[in-house]
């Protein structure tokens, strides 16, 4: 086996994911009534890291942090914009996609996790045209190649100019010897429907397609001349804007800044925080429950909405975690605090479903929930006294690999504790889908529908630990005389195991079913793209993503694998 | 505690000494009074080995037998000598005292303290180990479950019940560790140690030799050398582990084991003294006829005992022996007292092996062959019993000599299997090595003949006539003194 050195390009810096609109550095938002304009306009200098420049409006991870911050902001501050139009702000360039210098000197782990960060922020656009009345449409002035036409692809509508040069193309396999991998095969093929030997052409001709035959293949959806782009968006943004039931003239909530506590190795929220045990290679997660019952009107709390301040927090740290601490390769998950209140809050997102902000929440809480399925750290949940795993709550036991309980109380250290329960609800059952497109009760219970239907017969009900196990909720539930050691030991060996073959059980344990565009994202494409990245003929000396801009081309090994 | 007038009192146990209520029943020095979780681990699991050993234990019905019971690890308390009934027996839990600088002294993990708890990362290789050793345990008991019915003294029986009810103390010693260390795996495991059953065709004992049934008493005494040597040379591996616990358990179970092997070492010996008696009275090697066993079968249960136990050490080339080496799991026999780096990346040794109809040697890295380095210490000290035994004929003026047939053998395991190998150490076919087995392995024929001769001897004092007497009796106690008392003592 051939082992590719890493690249030996500056040390990562850590990466903060949470940026404000007046700090953006590549990314104009234009908000008009219904109808939003994102202009993508990097500047070059501004790369995350040295030694790299960010030419034609190619990005970086610091590129896709503003952009995932606009989408985020679009809906829950703009409850008014019902169209959203990503446009770019050079000459005849959209945008040239991943910088392939700062891909060439990244580490194999920067890139993986810089592909996961970027194709969740396509998600995110998708999903909002699909469930908030924000309808994505590219408007593409200039030349959109591989990542560029990428972006272009999680919007719901591309209109490309046809001025006889510019082009839609996913020159990665012709060029640089890997995959458009955040998204690109699968969307082309899966949600435009471009005919496999058409893909086929498409995806191996670099200079890709102009004009007619880009929209009689369904690449773009109309290309048009440079002087009526304009108005051909307008009219397509505001009759998406039109058919969106976003309410006009609502208020949105800004997310005011987060408040983030960062003290040694523990990280504070006001409702999350995590606690980091380098020795063991694992940190410590405990998700808090509300402090009082829901209030009347959720979006009045704003930002401070319990389930939205949650959200929030886990979304960072999960971004926190999975970027800028990969040796931790345990995450111990549990809650705190009362489950009635919890219960609470569970049943007002579903009664107030058909409210635009907790609409929003519910999604934005959904998506959170979607990061944690597919990041490669391997996940156990810890149910004990003084937990809170009930409802929306309960969904991060569910999404973790093993679920521990405690039968009965620490009998030498708290022996009048109320021992540990599991409230499941409708929460479990759909309000929060996979990106499988199951609940993951249902994914937990794939093909024994018999003890999905015994689960649904208990919501609202305390399970504690003895029927928890009997429903099959819970890996293993164990008294305190054997809980604690039985703990210690499953994480420990689980530290020991090879991080690259836990990644790669842990993602096909937890998706179980049904492939969809996500799944197939996340999986098929993914796994392909990071061995392609890890071979030779991509990143070895004469590969050719090391020798791109540097005259040569790659020399292939040719046999196939 | 039953003492009496003619034993005297126990000596005073020293050492650590801790009993809890039903303790009085479970001596130990594992803190067994403060720990909620082994005290519900073994009250579950208690009544089992009781049963198990009232079903498989020993058949003969005795009212109580002169042992030794180690209630606690002192210079006394190991060994405290009593009549006792037998299933009123002390299985006590012992570990030798702990060495709180101990330090992990060979593998990856050398220099490094000595582990108190089971790392995760070896808990699985950590539990197969205590389990398959805590498996031979019981497993011996079963398979002389009904000797005591053909006992040559009273004497030996009571050396049957001692190594049986130790044997049993050694179950109870991996079964400690399995409930204290491995949670509710580890009780699942322990009540599996006595569900598996030595012969069971559904559900036998992990190793063959140990679903080998018990015949008669010479391969009774065959085994307490050969095999039970087998368990002395693994128990000297764990006692180097990096896992404390494991380490002291074993060490202390080393000091009972000894026992089993002077059973053994003087059972076999007794019986050549007689033989070569008879061989000289009678002028003829055919001392059958007179009540003895000729040479020429003791020297076929041996060949057959000693291959078997070969075979117990695995094949010669074991990744998962350097793997426990490695990992600190499992040193070499004497590891400390060896002069080398103890980490052994890049030694190599010479294996034999056979290779186009001959044996030949290969060179092999040591850390893929330490099976055979323990075998190898093995063969040397069966070799040292065997010249003891030589030296009985030899006093006796008979020429014949006992001999360790070749360690290729008649083996099951490893690389000599598949091939035909004589005792001398031959390459053969297999027609030939047919041919020549019946002079090589017991036939159904010497089996019978032995066994025609266990009739029991319950009289205090007397012997059977195929076995010499001891020299002296147990604990400064004469040669004729009531070790056993039976049941029905019309018996007698």
């Amino acid at each position: 086996m051939t082992v590719t050195a890493e690249t030996t390009g500056p040390a990562p810096p850590v990466v903060r994911f949470a940026v404000t609109p007046d700090r953006y550095r590549h990314w104009r938002l234009d908000v008009d009534g219904a109808v939003a304009t994102v202009t993508l306009r990097v500047d070059e200098h501004g790369g995350l890291v040295p030694g790299y420049e960010l030419k034609l409006n190619s990005y970086d991870l610091g590129v896709d942090i503003e952009l995932y911050d606009i989408v985020q902001r679009l809906r829950f501050e703009h409850p008014g914009v019902g169209a959203v139009v990503l446009t770019g702000g050079l000459e005849r360039m959209f945008c040239a996609g991943a910088n392939i210098r700062m891909l060439a000197q990244s580490t194999h782990a920067w890139k993986v996790n810089f592909c996961k960060f970027t194709n969740e922020t396509r998600n995110g656009i998708e999903d909002a045209t699909e469930h908030s009345g924000q309808t994505w449409i590219a408007a593409l002035n200039g030349a959109a190649a591989g990542g560029g036409y990428e972006l272009a692809l999680a919007c719901d509508q591309i209109v490309l100019v046809d001025d006889g040069s510019s082009a839609v193309s996913l020159p990665e396999v012709p060029l640089l010897g890997v995959l458009p991998g955040t998204g690109g095969l699968t969307r082309v093929v899966d949600k435009r429907h471009v005919r496999k030997d058409r893909a086929d052409v498409f995806a191996t001709r670099s200079e890709g397609f102009r004009g007619r035959t880009a929209v009689e293949w369904g690449l773009v959806d109309a290309a048009v001349p440079r002087d009526a782009l304009d108005d051909e968006v307008a009219r397509r943004a505001h009759e998406a804007a039109a058919a969106s039931g976003r309410p006009p003239d609502a208020t949105g909530v800004r997310l005011t800044p987060l408040d983030r506590q960062d003290e040694g190795d523990t990280i504070a929220y006001p409702y999350v925080s995590a606690r980091i045990d380098r020795g063991r290679r694992r940190v410590e997660i405990t998700v808090s429950g509300p402090p009082g019952a829901p209030p009347d009107e959720p979006v009045a709390q704003g930002a401070g909405y319990w389930p939205l301040a949650v959200t929030r927090a886990l979304d960072d740290l999960i971004l926190h975690l999975r970027t800028n601490e990969p040796g931790l390769g345990i995450w111990v998950l549990r809650t705190a605090g009362d489950p009635g209140r919890v219960l609470a809050y569970d049943a007002q997102l579903r009664e107030r479903a058909g409210d635009w902000f907790v609409n929003e929440v519910r999604h934005y809480y959904k998506r959170t929930l979607k990061r944690l399925d597919v990041t490669s750290r391997s996940l156990i949940a810890v149910i004990e006294p003084g937990t809170a795993f009930a409802g929306l709550l309960a969904e991060l036991a569910l999404a973790a690999d093993r679920q521990y309980m405690l039968e009965g109380v620490y009998e030498d250290r708290d022996p009048d504790a109320d021992p540990a329960t599991l409230v499941l609800t409708p929460a479990n059952d759909g309000d929060f889908p996979m990106g499988n497109g199951l609940s993951r009760l249902r994914s937990r219970f794939w093909g024994h529908d018999w003890e999905l239907d015994a689960a649904r017969g208990r919501f609202g009900e305390p399970l504690d630990a003895a029927a928890a196990a009997e429903l099959g909720l819970v890996t293993m539930a164990l008294d305190d005389l054997d809980f604690e050691e039985e703990l210690r030991i499953v994480l420990e060996e689980r530290a020991s195991l090879s991080s690259d073959a836990l990644t790669g059980m842990e993602a096909n344990h937890r998706f179980v079913g049904p492939e969809t565009v996500e799944t197939k994202i996340f999986g098929r494409l993914t796994a392909w793209q990071n061995w392609i990245f890890v071979r030779p003929n991509a990143s070895g000396p004469d590969g050719a993503l090391r020798r791109y801009g540097s005259g040569r081309t790659g020399d292939y090994d040719p046999e196939r694998v | 505690m039953s003492t009496d007038s003619r034993t005297g009192a126990a000596p005073a146990p020293t050492g650590p000494l801790n009993r809890v209520d039903y303790s009085q029943r479970i001596p130990n020095n594992v803190g067994l009074a403060g720990d909620r979780r082994l005290q519900r681990a073994l009250e579950g699991w208690q009544p089992k080995f009781l049963d198990w050993w009232r079903q498989l234990g020993p058949a003969l019905p005795t009212k109580d037998v002169y042992l030794r019971t180690a209630v606690a690890v002192g210079r006394d308390g190991w060994a405290h000598f009593a009549h006792v009934p037998m299933d009123e027996y002390r299985w006590g839990i012992f570990l030798a005292e702990r060495d709180p600088d101990r330090k992990v002294h060979f593998g990856k993990h050398k220099g490094e303290p000595a582990w108190q708890e089971v790392p995760g990362e070896h808990r699985a290789a950590l539990m197969r180990l205590i389990v398959v050793q805590g498996d031979t345990e019981p497993a011996s008991v079963e398979q002389q479950r009904v000797l005591g019915d053909t006992a040559p003294s009273i004497y030996d029986l009571r050396n049957l019940f001692q190594v049986n009810v130790e044997e049993g103390r050694h179950l109870w010693a991996m079964v400690y560790l399995l409930h204290a260390y491995f949670g509710r795996e580890g009780r699942e495991e322990a009540e599996q140690l006595l569900k598996r059953n030595s012969g069971d065709l559904n559900a036998p004992r992990i190793l063959g030799a140990f679903n080998e049934a018990t015949t008669d008493w010479l391969q009774f005494f065959m085994f307490t050398y050969f095999t039970d040597r087998d368990g002395k040379y693994q128990l000297g591996t764990l006692k180097e582990s990096a896992f404390d616990p494991l380490a002291r358990t074993c060490q202390f179970m080393l000091k009972e084991e000894a026992h089993h092997m002077f059973v053994g070492t003087t059972g076999v010996e007794r019986i050549l003294e007689r033989t070569a008696e008879l061989m000289r009275e009678h002028g003829t090697a055919d001392v059958f006829p007179y009540g003895g066993i000729s040479l020429d079968v003791i020297q076929r249960y041996l060949n057959f005992q000693y291959s078997v136990s070969m075979d117990l050490f695995g094949s010669e080339q074991s990744t998962n022996a350097g793997n426990y080496f490695t990992a600190g799991l499992k040193g070499r026999w004497m590891e400390t007292r060896r002069e080398d780096d103890h980490v052994l990346l890049g030694v190599t040794r010479e294996l034999r092996h056979v290779e186009g109809g001959e044996i030949r040697t290969r060179t092999v890295p040591l850390l893929s062959a330490l099976n055979l380095d323990l075998r190898d210490e093995y063969a040397a000290d069966c070799a040292g019993g065997v010249r003891r035994w030589n030296r009985v004929l030899a006093a006796a003026g008979v020429p014949d000599r006992l001999h360790l047939p070749h360690e290729g053998f008649n083996r099951k395991v490893g690389v000599y299997a598949g091939h035909h190998v004589t005792p001398h150490g031959e390459v053969v076919d297999e027609t030939t090595w047919r041919a020549g087995a019946d002079a090589w392995l017991p036939t159904p024929e010497d089996r019978e003949r032995v066994a025609a001769l266990m009739i029991p001897e319950y009289e205090y004092g007397k012997f059977a006539g195929w076995i010499a007497p001891p020299r002296t009796g147990i604990n400064d106690q004469p040669v004729e003194f009531d070790y056993v008392h039976l049941a029905d003592e019309g018996l007698v």
